[in-house]
């Protein structure tokens, strides 16, 4: 509990944001921000093991990556405007070893919110924006990103060393997105917090299917987020999303590390508490009065699974219905195929066939497992085993994820 | 994992806790609630009402157990409110709890929540599948 390394990632995780927010908008430079930080944080490693842990550790960080910003500036001689903004701020307060752990520190959520849209900025690749959204916002450090997402460290580091170097090519100011843009670049950082969610709900590579860290860290990041901006409904709503998907975490996968499908699992395994935090969820979004966009309607459809005590008494017309709007805000492939099961569901197995057949014509799910692996559900269930047996043999062989795989070729066995 | 924040006041902390401003500890405790609820940490929270009036204890040393007033018996420090918060490491749970504005006299004992995982192979007994089911039927958990 001593160990000033294990204490210092914790601060970094709860102050991290805040502080390269408070530092970014001083220097008006999110990288510089970030390399001061990380600058204060090996001090912090060199000095509180024999200082002790200093009374606020987020203001002692802020103040020492301050004083680094101030002799960077002092040595290249380069006594601008920001240099004196900082002078002054740091003039009032006291200086020394012992100023800095007195000095106070306000930190302002803006500069919070700004650093959370220059994560996800567009300028950024999608692997880019997940790396600096949970180094920047979820305070994780290098080596953990590299743990949960299964990649070498190195891999991590260069992707943070890029994205900081474009960043910095494309002079992103460090603000938030002016009304007209608003709502696009919103809609990005709800689908990167989402991404780095669905890669721990149902994983893509590895041999485990779930990773519940990785998906919990969405989860705080879309808390966080929701306080942010407590006025935008698809905030709530994708918080909610992942409550109630999050919720059957417990019942997803057997002993052995197999999953379980929604149909097979045990409900009383379902975590209620997060079910019932998902639901309230979804009513501060629906309480805004602004209808519901694709989070919500997401959010819906589990909520729909969540609160049915069986796959026979859900309202699959309900779902179909939510599937059909969300179709129509949100055209997708991926939703198309869940709109059939739902069908299949609600009026059975050959109207729902008919939507498969016209998407596997489109082509949009090509080299995809799920076409195949529906395809094969549905075929199964009218009694075409051959045709199924076959479809299903193809969806395991597509299939990335090892335990997918087997839970496919054991189906097909069994037909 | 999930931490379990409960807070214990000795007789001389709460003695303090009726004298102060009220104002003053509602504002130190929402900047508290705010600071966790912000940092996308904080589950659930409450207080819990100290007057004789409305507490008892139950207890199992006879059979059939023993109703008495007030929980205090040999108790000297009272179990006075909690958080229910989700963090990724012990000193994680360890650095929110150390920031809880509270006073000499008070204390909080962290603990985690126990996961399925905890129960092993236990897991799959039913009592314990019923006990999740029931939680569920009654909204619980």
């Amino acid at each position: 509990m001593d160990d000033p390394r294990r204490t210092l990632e914790a601060v970094w995780r709860i102050e991290g944001a805040r502080i390269v927010g408070t530092l970014a908008r001083l220097t008006n430079d999110v990288v510089l921000a970030e390399d001061l930080a990380q600058d204060a944080v090996a001090d912090a490693l060199s000095q509180w093991p024999e200082s002790g842990i200093p009374q606020n550790p987020g203001a002692w960080l802020t103040a020492v990556a301050k004083h680094k910003a101030i002799d960077g500036w002092r040595r290249r001689t380069r006594l601008d405007e920001r240099y004196l903004a900082m002078g002054h701020d740091l003039a009032v307060d006291a200086t020394g070893t012992d100023g800095i752990a007195a000095e106070a520190w306000e930190p302002i959520d803006d500069d919070v919110l700004r650093l959370v849209f220059i994560a996800c900025h567009p300028v950024l690749g999608r692997e880019a924006q997940v790396a600096l959204t949970l180094r920047l916002i979820g305070g994780l450090t290098t080596v953990e990103i590299a743990r949960m997402f299964l990649v070498p460290v190195a891999t991590v580091q260069q992707r943070i060393v890029r994205a900081k170097k474009t960043l910095a090519a494309a002079k992103v100011p460090f603000e938030v997105p002016d009304p007209t843009e608003w709502r696009a670049r919103l809609g990005s950082v709800l689908n990167v917090v989402y991404l780095i969610f669905t890669e721990g709900y149902a994983a893509t590579a590895g041999d485990r299917w779930m990773r519940p860290e990785l998906a919990d860290e969405a989860l705080r990041l879309g808390r966080i987020l929701t306080g942010l901006t407590p006025r935008e409904p698809e905030a709530h709503a994708l918080v909610a999303l992942m409550e109630l998907q999050a919720s059957r975490f417990g019942a997803r996968v057997a002993t052995d590390g197999t999953p379980i499908l929604l149909a097979d699992q045990d409900r009383a395994r379902w975590d209620h508490g997060q079910i019932g935090r998902g639901r309230a969820a979804l009513a501060r979004a629906d309480a805004l009065g602004r209808g519901r966009g694709p989070y919500a309607l997401q959010a819906a459809i589990a909520e729909c699974h969540a609160t049915a005590s069986s796959v026979a008494t859900t309202d699959w017309g309900q779902i179909v219905l939510l599937y059909e709007a969300l179709g129509r805000l949100a055209p997708n492939p991926v939703v198309e195929l869940n709109r059939a099961v739902a069908v299949s569901m609600a009026t059975g197995p050959a109207s729902a066939l008919a939507i498969v057949d016209s998407l596997a014509d489109d082509g949009a799910l090509r080299g995809s497992h799920l076409l195949p692996s529906v395809r094969g559900e549905l075929l199964s269930r009218l009694g075409r085993i051959e045709e199924a047996r076959a479809e299903l043999v193809v969806a395991a062989g597509l299939a990335t994820n090892e335990r997918e795989r087997a839970v496919l070729r054991a189906k097909a066995d069994a037909l | 994992m999930k931490y379990m924040l409960i807070m214990r006041s000795d007789e001389a902390a709460r003695q303090d806790y009726e004298k102060a401003d009220i104002n003053e500890i509602i504002e130190k405790m929402g900047a508290y609630n705010e600071a966790l609820f912000k940092a996308g940490v904080m589950l659930d929270g409450d207080g819990l009402a100290d007057s004789m009036a409305d507490n008892f204890v139950v207890d199992f040393s006879a059979d059939p157990p023993v109703i008495t007033d007030g929980p205090y018996g040999e108790t000297h420090e009272l179990f006075s409110g909690f958080w229910m918060i989700q963090v990724a490491s012990k000193e994680e749970a360890a650095e929110w709890a150390s920031r809880c504005p509270l006073g000499p006299g008070s204390k909080l004992e962290v603990r985690r929540v126990t996961e399925m995982s905890d129960f092993g192979e236990a897991a799959d007994n039913p009592v314990l599948q019923q006990q999740e089911q029931w939680r569920a039927e009654s909204g619980q958990a």
